[in-house]
């Protein structure tokens, strides 16, 4: 049975991209931002995943106006980065799991989520950067990767509890997968940012760390939020918080913090960093819990 | 019967809904195409011309080439393609966001580093600081 080993969350900001190839690790304006991740990737060498199941959203790399899904499951053996006319460094490709990319797509389907499916799909900075940040200095990816991709482009999107809600269903997918491999859940975007308009540099540090403080332990409070009221309080991308939502939901067990970081600014937005463990609940909690 | 939009009294902001979606079609498709450097290298030998090749409007046109990334928006552009034209001219996505508040890049990078446009008097129109 595979073990869900837990979430990492984190912001995607394209720059980080650029600032990874420039190697700014120690640059005064990136220093700060880049501290917080070693603790992650400490905790990684222990969680030992063997495959990673993204939240991300794309950019227009691979998903346009003339087509536009809510949710896209990868099912590809290998997802290639491209060029993406923002001058971020292409990075290795990633090598997939058709296997568990169908028994997702299967038990979603099944619980009524109605999927885009993906058997070619490039994957853009949101799930790149992120990979980067958790596996710097690797040729090959030591992980084997499901991306599924959650429209925030092309307003409507979907909601805050849906996203929450289709990460339960991925989490209850994989806790059924029937193979002995352990997974990381990723979910990448936000934390609070306005990218566009007269508003454009806003940032709502008392929300973002509520958001942080509460997803570990409540984040059905946070589905309490509709998509509006996120973009009034985090800004039009700030929405992305979505992704932290569905990668939480995805968590079956007893959920702990293991640690967390948030820094002011990058670039335009505000980075934040989640890493939480899953631990499986007891069998006396299960039975309760039946 | 229009569609509902709960969002038009956040201040400053332009949601990329379906009417933007529709009206701005082709310059989103004109923004992606500078995902190719052939194509990137034809937009700066002649913007005009490479622009003329697209079914946009003459206002979408001329907002490209003042690079009012207000007006682009205003005319259904989405910020994440109109950010193509910006890296072709070697733009961060600072001095893009930036260039769209009315602030100088030295105003609007001060005021990331100082912890960005505050939320007070910024959910909604209107709103008393």
């Amino acid at each position: 049975m595979a073990t869900i080993v837990g979430a990492i969350t984190t912001s995607h900001v394209p720059a980080i991209g650029g600032a990874i190839a420039k190697k700014l690790h120690q640059d005064p304006y990136w220093q700060p931002f880049f501290a917080g991740y070693p603790p992650a990737r400490e905790w990684l060498a222990k969680a030992r995943p063997d495959v990673v199941v993204a939240f991300y959203n794309d950019h227009g790399l691979q998903f346009f106006l003339d087509k536009m899904p809510t949710f896209a499951v990868g099912a590809a053996p290998e997802y290639r980065h491209a060029d993406e006319g923002w001058g971020i460094p292409t990075v290795a490709p990633f090598r997939g799991d058709p296997e568990l990319s169908w028994h997702v797509i299967e038990r979603l389907i099944a619980e009524e989520f109605d999927l885009t499916t993906c058997q070619e799909m490039l994957v853009d900075h949101a799930f790149t950067v992120p990979m980067s940040l958790l596996w710097p200095d690797v040729d090959a990816w030591p992980v084997r990767v499901v991306p599924i991709a959650i429209n925030t482009v092309q307003y409507p999107f979907p909601s805050p509890a849906r996203c929450f809600r289709l990460g339960q269903a991925v989490g209850r997918a994989l806790e059924a997968w029937d193979r002995d491999v352990r997974v990381l859940v990723l979910g990448t975007g936000g934390l609070s940012h306005q990218l566009d308009g007269e508003r454009a540099g806003f940032i709502n540090k008392a929300f973002d760390q509520m958001c942080m403080e509460k997803l570990v332990a409540e984040p059905e409070a946070l589905t309490r939020y509709s998509t509006v009221d996120i973009i009034r309080e985090a800004g039009v991308q700030g929405v992305e918080f979505v992704m932290w939502l569905a990668a939480r939901g995805a968590l079956t067990g007893t959920v702990a913090r293991v640690h967390a970081s948030y820094h002011i600014p990058i670039s335009n937005t505000a980075a934040g960093l989640l890493v939480m463990e899953n631990r499986p609940r007891g069998a006396a909690e299960s039975r309760a819990a039946a | 019967m229009a569609l509902e939009k709960p969002y038009l009294d956040i201040p400053g902001t332009t949601i990329f809904d379906a009417d933007q979606a529709r009206k701005g079609y082709w310059l989103n498709q004109f923004c992606m195409s500078l995902m190719k450097p052939e194509n990137r290298a034809r937009f700066k030998a002649n913007e005009r011309a490479y622009l003329d090749e697209w079914p946009m409007t003459e206002e979408q046109k001329q907002a490209v080439l003042d690079r009012d990334l207000n007006r682009c928006i205003a005319h259904g552009g989405n910020i994440y393609f109109l950010a193509k034209i910006g890296a072709t001219d070697g733009k961060s996505f600072q001095q893009m966001a930036g260039s769209m508040t009315g602030m100088t890049e030295q105003e609007y990078r001060d005021m990331m580093l100082h912890g960005g446009r505050p939320i007070e008097g910024n959910r909604y129109i209107g709103e008393k600081k």
